[in-house]
C-alpha cells in the first residue's frame, strides 16, 4: 500500500545542509503493524510526516495505493489526507475552544458531511471510546489519556485506510499510554493499517514488524 | 465545507477570544463614526450657508456703484473709481431689459423712530413694493409698502414692533421716522439672522421718502431678479449695458450674480469638509494599523491550528475562507456598529444645535465602511493566506 522508494530530505539549518533521511526504501502492505524506532534525531519522525504527507522529500517517490502522490499539488495532498491518512499527534493539537465532540467532526466538517450523519457518527465513535460523558467537555478539561483517545477519534473518523502515530504516548503516564496503545491496536486488529513511532522499545516491541533507524538510515526492519 | 460550518466555525473562534473582537469592533468603530460625525458637520455648516443665500433671494443680481480694480502701485488694495451716483431712473431703466423680472432699488440709513414717548435707532431701507418678492420677505399682519412711491407708509421689523408698541396694534399707527411721519403698514414675520442682515429689527419705507430723509438722490444698490437661473448671465450683461449708455458709456457699476458669491462659499465649505474628512480619514487609518497588528499577532498564534487543519485534510482555500469569514464578519460589525454611532452622535448634535442642518453625506458614509472592510479583511487575509501555504509540519510545530 505505501511504497517508497530512495527517499531523501534535507534541511537547511544556518548554512549547513542536515541530511535527516538518506536514501530510504520502505514497502508497508495494507494492515501491518508496524513500528519505527530509534533515538532522537534518527529521523523516525521525519519519515512519518512524509508518509503522513505533511512534508515533501527532498528527492525520491512515494506511491500511495499504487498512486505517485508526491506530485499531487497541495489541495490533492490535502484531500488524500483527508480521506485516506489518520494521524495522531504527541501534543494531541486539540482545538481548545472547540468541545471534544466537535474536534471529532472536523474533518467531516472540512469533508462537507451534513450535520446529522456527522452527529451520529461522532457519538458512535465517542461511545466507543468510552468517552460518551464528555462529548460537550473542552480539551482543558480532560485528562491527557482522554484528549489522545478524543484525537484519535478524530484520526479516525474518515475511516482512512493508514493510522499514523507520532510518539502517542510521549506526554502520557504509563497507564493511559498503554490505553491509547491497546486503543490503536484494536484498531488494526480491525483492519487499519498502523504505523507508530517511538524510541520506547518496550511499546515499539508489540509490534509485528519493527523498523529500527539510526542517522537518517534504517538500520534493521525485522518482522 | 459547507457555508454555515464556515460561519459557525468562525463565530466560534470570535466568541474564543472576546477581548480581542472587542477591541477590534471598537477600533473600526471610532474611526466609522469620526468620519461620519466629521463629515456631517462639514456637510452641515456648508448646507446652512447655502440655506442663508437661498433665503435671500433666488436668480438675484446685486447692483452697485463704482467698479472696483487692483491697481499695481498699491499692493493687495481695492481701489475704487470715483462713481457716478446710482439713481432711480437708473433702476427703472433696467426694467427695459427682457431677462429682468422686477427690481428693486435700495436706500440704506439710520433713523430714530419714535411712537409716543418711546424711541429707537434702527436702519432704515428705502425701497419699493417689489422688495417683499425679490427678497422672500414674509408679512406677520397688514400689507407692505404699496406701488408708487407718493404714500407715507412704513413696514417695521418684528423687534421693532414689539419695542415701540408692546402688544397693542400697530398697523394703522402713525410714526415718526427721523423728521417724517409715516403710517405703519406691515409688520414683517420673525425670520431672524440671515447672514448679518437681521430683518427683525428694520423699518422698511418708500424709496423716495427714504432719499428725502437721507437727503441724497443716490442708491445703495439696486436688486435685480432674472426671469429664470439660465437667463441670470444675460440679464448681468443687459444691466451693464443699460447703465453704461446712461452713464455716457462708462462701465462704472458693478454687477455680482448671488450665484457667484454662493459658489465662493460652497467652494470653501466643500473644502472644508474635505479637510475634516481627511482628518477622520486618519483616524480611520490608525484603527486600520491597529486592526493589522492585532490580525498579524492572531494569526501567527493560530498558525499551529491552521498546520492542524491542514493535516487533518483543509485545503488552502478553506483555511482562507475561514479566516475570510471571521475577518470580514468582524469588520462589518465594526463598521456597522461604527456607522449607528456616528448617526447618534449627528443625532446630538442636531439635537444641540438645531439651526444647523447636520447630516453625513452618503459619499462620506460609503468611504468610511468601505475603508473598515478593506482594511479589515485585507490584514487578516494576508497573514492567513500565508500560513495557509506553509507545510503542514511547518505550521504545527510553530509555536
Amino acid at each position: 500500500m505505501i511504497r517508497l522508494e530512495n527517499i531523501r530530505k534535507k534541511f537547511t539549518v544556518g548554512d549547513q545542509v542536515v541530511a535527516a533521511l538518506k536514501d530510504i526504501s520502505l514497502d508497508v502492505k495494507a494492515g501491518e503493524y508496524l513500528s519505527i524506532m530509534g533515538p532522537s534525531g534518527s529521523g523516525k519522525s521525519t519519515l512519518l510526516n512524509l508518509i503522513g504527507l505533511l512534508d515533501r522529500p527532498t528527492s525520491g517517490t512515494y506511491a500511495f495505493d499504487g498512486m505517485d502522490v508526491t506530485r499531487l499539488s497541495d489541495d490533492e495532498q490535502a484531500a488524500v489526507r483527508r480521506e485516506k491518512i489518520g494521524f495522531v499527534f504527541q501534543f494531541f493539537h486539540l482545538i481548545p475552544r472547540l468541545s471534544a465532540r466537535e474536534n471529532v467532526e472536523l474533518p467531516m466538517m472540512l469533508a462537507g458531511i451534513a450535520g446529522e450523519e456527522r452527529k451520529a457518527r461522532s457519538s458512535r465513535l465517542l461511545s466507543d471510546l468510552g468517552l460518551d460523558e464528555r462529548g460537550q467537555h473542552r480539551p482543558e478539561q480532560l485528562s491527557g489519556g482522554q484528549r489522545q483517545r478524543v484525537a484519535i477519534a478524530r484520526a479516525t473518523v474518515m475511516n482512512p485506510r493508514i493510522l499514523l502515530a507520532d510518539e502517542p504516548t510521549g506526554n502520557l503516564d504509563r497507564v493511559s499510554g498503554m490505553d491509547v496503545i491497546a486503543l490503536l491496536e484494536k484498531l488494526n486488529l480491525e483492519g487499519m493499517t498502523l504505523i507508530l513511532v517511538t524510541h520506547d522499545p518496550e511499546i515499539g516491541k508489540r509490534a509485528n514488524r519493527q523498523v529500527l533507524m539510526l542517522d537518517g538510515e534504517i538500520e534493521s526492519d525485522k518482522t | 465545507m459547507k457555508l454555515p460550518d464556515i460561519l459557525s466555525f468562525s463565530g466560534k473562534s470570535l466568541m474564543g477570544s472576546r477581548a480581542r473582537t472587542l477591541l477590534m469592533i471598537l477600533a473600526m468603530s471610532i474611526g466609522v463614526a469620526s468620519v461620519v460625525i466629521l463629515t456631517a458637520l462639514g456637510e452641515g455648516a456648508r448646507r446652512y450657508v447655502v440655506d442663508q443665500f437661498s433665503a435671500l433671494g433666488t436668480n438675484l443680481l446685486i447692483v452697485f456703484p463704482g467698479r472696483t480694480e487692483t491697481k499695481g502701485n498699491v499692493p493687495g488694495m481695492l481701489v475704487g473709481e470715483t462713481p457716478r451716483d446710482l439713481t432711480l431712473d437708473d433702476a427703472r431703466a433696467l426694467l427695459k431689459s427682457r431677462y429682468v423680472k422686477r427690481i428693486a432699488p435700495l436706500t440704506v440709513g439710520s433713523g430714530l423712530v419714535s411712537f409716543g414717548r418711546r424711541n429707537r435707532e434702527v436702519p432704515v431701507l428705502g425701497s419699493t413694493s417689489d422688495l417683499l418678492e425679490i427678497r422672500h420677505m414674509k408679512l406677520l399682519t397688514g400689507r407692505f409698502l404699496p406701488q408708487g412711491n407718493a404714500v407715507p407708509v412704513c413696514v417695521l421689523g418684528i423687534k421693532v414692533k414689539e419695542e415701540l408698541f408692546g402688544s397693542a396694534q400697530a398697523v394703522g399707527q402713525w410714526v415718526r421716522i427721523g423728521e417724517r411721519r409715516f403710517r405703519v403698514a406691515g409688520i414683517l414675520a420673525a425670520q431672524g439672522q440671515s447672514l448679518g442682515s437681521d430683518t427683525d429689527e428694520l423699518a422698511i419705507i418708500p424709496v423716495v421718502s427714504a432719499q428725502m430723509l437721507f437727503n441724497t438722490p443716490s442708491l445703495f444698490r439696486i436688486l435685480i431678479e432674472a426671469r429664470s437661473r439660465d437667463e441670470l448671465e444675460l440679464a448681468r450683461k443687459d444691466a451693464l449695458e443699460i447703465l453704461a449708455a446712461r452713464h455716457e458709456g462708462e462701465r462704472d457699476v458693478t454687477v455680482i450674480t448671488q450665484d457667484a458669491v454662493l459658489a465662493t462659499f460652497d467652494a470653501i465649505l466643500r473644502a472644508l469638509t474635505l479637510a475634516v474628512a481627511g482628518i477622520a480619514g486618519i483616524s480611520l487609518g490608525v484603527a486600520g494599523i491597529l486592526i493589522m497588528n492585532v490580525m498579524l499577532i492572531a494569526v501567527s498564534q493560530r498558525t499551529r491550528e491552521i498546520g492542524l487543519l491542514k493535516a487533518i485534510g483543509a485545503s488552502g482555500r478553506q483555511i482562507r475562507n475561514l479566516f475570510f469569514a471571521e475577518a470580514a464578519s468582524l469588520s462589518l460589525a465594526g463598521a456597522i456598529s461604527g456607522w449607528i454611532a456616528g448617526e447618534i452622535g449627528v443625532y446630538i448634535i442636531s439635537g444641540v444645535y438645531p439651526t444647523l442642518p447636520v447630516s453625513a453625506p452618503w459619499w462620506a458614509i460609503g468611504a468610511a465602511i468601505g475603508t473598515a472592510l478593506a482594511t479589515g479583511i485585507l490584514f487578516s487575509l494576508m497573514p492567513a493566506r500565508r500560513a495557509s501555504q506553509l507545510d503542514p509540519v511547518q505550521a504545527l510545530s510553530r509555536r
